[in-house]
């Protein structure tokens, strides 16, 4: 097999496989799945920036709850209904990327790191300051009825599996054809070597640039899904710990591989619902998992397959 | 004669790792099949109450008293016959204080540990990110959560606060004490979040309709380390300052604002949440000695205590200080976790009134606890009697107010239940199942 052939069977198989899951797995597992495929569109964001791209933000948490909150704002303060809403979340969240996209890149390395922070730090005090609006810290509820597109009822068990299937599928599709397209390699030949892309002609800025707007505006995505799936917007989710979310679940998953998120999703919400079952101290399971996998794994689980001999994971 | 031969083989990193993954992946597998789980005859099957404790997070404080509330309450219950004939068995998963957390546990305890109901939710971001789920998986969720999110009418008719009074009640019900005993200008400062504001708009309210005025909101942003900048804001001529700082830097507060009044300043009136399992003679807190507090259920024991509080006190193991019998030095958040205790007796009541079998019945004991109304004071409601409005889903009760006097709190004043009510702003009983 190519390795084209490999990635597309891959690919289609990783969809097929989530698709089938519903039919096969207890309706638990099934809520979980749809929880795990709306996070692992964030994490698929997230890592097309870092993964890809070499940028570590400690900011995404913003464009998260920019999605967020522009569509559940957008639902109970100007009762929109749930599809333009969808579209308000996404647009916003490009939007907000886009200005700290532009702000945040004159920056680099530990200055971008703190500027994204700042910034998404700033987002979660507006959050809470105008909780007239928002209800700050203790958010508010999208309700039930409210939550329909096209008559469908996406609180409804089936259909909120298979939006949030949707909603994976797109991003991980559309993550897996940009990253193999020229715009994905030059991304990756500016993590390899910023100056050497540079000098071969590319306009690292304007690439670094839509990287982020493509990236907020993916994370933009999985806020909106999840306040239309699970019927809640708060700043808890503007808050630093949802961006350092992202960035473990692609470092446990694989930086820089298509699967990874979804992997490292998937696997940081068993992790912390097993062992949560075993022990009160699950915080520490957690810990030294993610503590053993960064010393025997440190390319992430799908990293370390491509190491041990999967060469054409994407 | 054989010899046996005995072989080590050297554990390597590698293979410790095998045996590692192989075990938890086994522990996964086993554990997600359906049956797995220990399964009894229907008759004598347990009723099963989902806990949604805050173990971890910025709750842990209040999750560990709710737990040792809520274990106490059933150990009660059990010891006199269960429900219905049937043992009561609490199912408890650790939320995290999160409120995505908070909905995937709601969900594990409907869907996975097959629970009757779900209760014990204290934080209200938990409580209102995980209704919407509880009332999508139809299982009623009872919350000891305080807050005002039950009775506005956001959530849903499968939730419930049967155990313990809203904040908006608690506040609007200070207010005439305040301006008739304290003082009749007063100046607020609050979290600049939903639990402050919810503060600044119910008692501001409250006090201009006592007859007392609003001298300054003085807003504090949450991640303030030092506040001696905000308090030159507070006005010359402020009679009472209302203060509701929480978490690790009340005490910060306490000193800087002793600090800067020295013996001088206005009278002070706050909510016990910020001092919730600290010692009120904690070094530092000696600013406090004269003020007055809002209490849910006065922390020490006072000189008329009820029967009921004793026995209460007794079950859970807390001594006259309001701490730990095992551990004088671990203070309780005695304000808060009667819900806990209380709501269980409701959810029992409302099983036996509804003659609960099983899940088929959910909406039965929605039914009768939405029939509830009076509950009067005995053990199994010790922090006083109270009103259960069913439109609302909210219960009302008495309200305490006491004074730091010599590193203890000593109560001063009790609210009439009648003090704490406001007009309804929701009829769940409306909506359908």
């Amino acid at each position: 097999m190519t390795g084209n052939l490999k990635e597309n069977s891959l690919h289609v198989g990783v969809l097929v496989i989530l698709a089938a899951l519903f039919f096969v797995v207890s309706d638990y597992h099934d809520g979980n799945l749809a929880r795990i495929m709306v996070l692992a569109v964030y994490a698929v964001g997230y890592n097309l920036l870092f993964g890809y791209s070499g940028l570590l933000s400690l900011g995404h948490a913003l464009f998260f709850a920019a999605g967020m909150y522009g569509l559940g704002l957008s639902m109970n303060l100007l009762g929109f209904a749930a599809l333009p809403a969808l579209l308000v979340g996404i647009v916003f969240s490009a939007g907000v990327s886009a200005i700290v996209g532009f702000l945040a890149l004159r920056t680099s390395g530990v200055a971008f790191m703190i500027v994204t922070l700042m910034f998404a730090q700033a987002g979660f005090l507006t959050a809470l300051h105008f909780g007239e609006y928002t209800r700050g810290d203790e958010g508010f509820v999208i309700q039930q009825a409210s939550r329909m597109i096209a008559g469908i009822d996406l609180s409804a068990h089936a259909n909120r599996y298979f939006a949030a299937f949707g909603f994976f599928a797109l991003s991980y599709v559309a993550v897996a054809i940009l990253v193999r397209s020229p715009f994905g390699r030059c991304l990756v030949a500016i993590r390899e070597n910023e100056e050497r892309a540079r000098m071969l002609g590319y306009d690292v800025w304007m690439h670094k640039y839509l990287a982020v707007i493509a990236s907020g505006t993916i994370s933009g995505l999985s806020g909106a899904a999840y306040a239309l799936l699970f019927g809640y917007a708060g700043a808890t989710f503007a808050s630093v710990q949802y961006s350092i979310l992202p960035l473990l679940w692609v470092l446990l998953g694989g930086a820089g591989t298509t699967i990874g998120p979804l992997i490292g999703t998937a696997f940081a919400f068993y992790l912390i619902d097993l062992a949560s079952e075993i022990t009160t101290a699950h915080l520490l399971v957690v810990g030294l998992t993610i503590v053993l996998l960064t010393l025997f794994a440190p390319q992430g689980i799908s990293g370390e397959l491509r190491r041990r001999g999967l060469k054409w994971l994407p | 004669m054989h010899k046996t031969q005995k072989t080590t083989t050297p554990v390597t990193r590698r293979g410790a790792l095998k045996t590692l993954g192989t075990g938890v992946g086994a522990l996964a597998a086993v554990s997600a099949v359906p049956g797995f789980r220990f399964s009894q005859a229907h008759g004598s099957e347990p009723i099963r109450v989902g806990f949604q404790v805050h173990r971890t997070g910025i709750g842990a404080a209040y999750g560990r008293w709710y737990d040792r509330t809520t274990q106490a309450a059933a150990k009660r219950i059990n010891d006199a016959g269960g429900i219905n004939g049937r043992p009561l068995e609490i199912i408890a998963a650790d939320d995290g204080t999160d409120p995505k957390r908070g909905a995937e546990v709601v969900e594990k305890l409907a869907t996975q540990e097959n629970c009757d109901v779900v209760f014990g939710t204290l934080f209200s971001h938990v409580v209102v990110g995980s209704a919407p789920r509880a009332g999508e998986l139809k299982i009623p969720y009872f919350v000891v959560s305080e807050g005002h999110h039950v009775a506005s009418g956001i959530l849903n008719r499968y939730t419930l606060q049967p155990g313990i009074t809203d904040v908006k009640s608690q506040v609007e019900a200070m207010a005439p004490f305040v301006v008739n005993n304290l003082g009749k200008k007063v100046t607020m400062v609050f979290p600049d979040y939903a639990f402050g504001h919810d503060h600044r708009d119910y008692f501001s309210a409250a006090v201009e309709r006592s007859g007392g005025s609003i001298g300054a909101l003085i807003p504090i942003p949450p991640t303030e380390t030092s506040f001696t900048k905000y308090f030159p804001n507070i006005p010359q001529d402020t009679e009472v300052l209302y203060h509701v700082m929480v978490g690790p830097a009340v005490l910060t507060f306490v000193k800087e604002l002793g600090e800067f009044f020295g013996s001088s300043g206005p009278q002070l009136f706050g909510f016990i949440d910020s001092l919730e399992a600290v010692d009120i003679g904690s070094s530092g807190l000696e600013f406090l000695n004269g003020s007055h507090f809002w209490e849910g259920f006065p922390r020490y024991a006072q000189a008329d205590q009820s029967s009921h509080d004793a026995a209460y006190r007794a079950a859970v193991g807390v001594d006259a200080n309001g701490a730990s019998v095992s551990d004088p030095q671990d203070v309780s958040t005695y304000a808060h976790m009667f819900g806990c205790w209380e709501t269980l007796n409701v959810i029992k009541a409302g099983m036996e009134a509804a003659n609960y079998r099983g899940p088929n019945d959910r909406t039965a004991l929605i039914e009768a606890v939405e029939a509830m109304n009076q509950i009067p004071l005995s053990d199994d409601h010790p922090q006083g009697s109270k009103l259960f409005n069913g439109k609302s889903h909210q219960v009302f009760g008495h309200q305490y107010i006491s004074k730091v006097a010599d590193g203890r709190l000593d109560l001063v004043h009790t609210t009439s239940i009648e003090d704490t009510m406001y007009p309804d702003e929701v009829d769940y009983t409306t909506q359908s199942f």
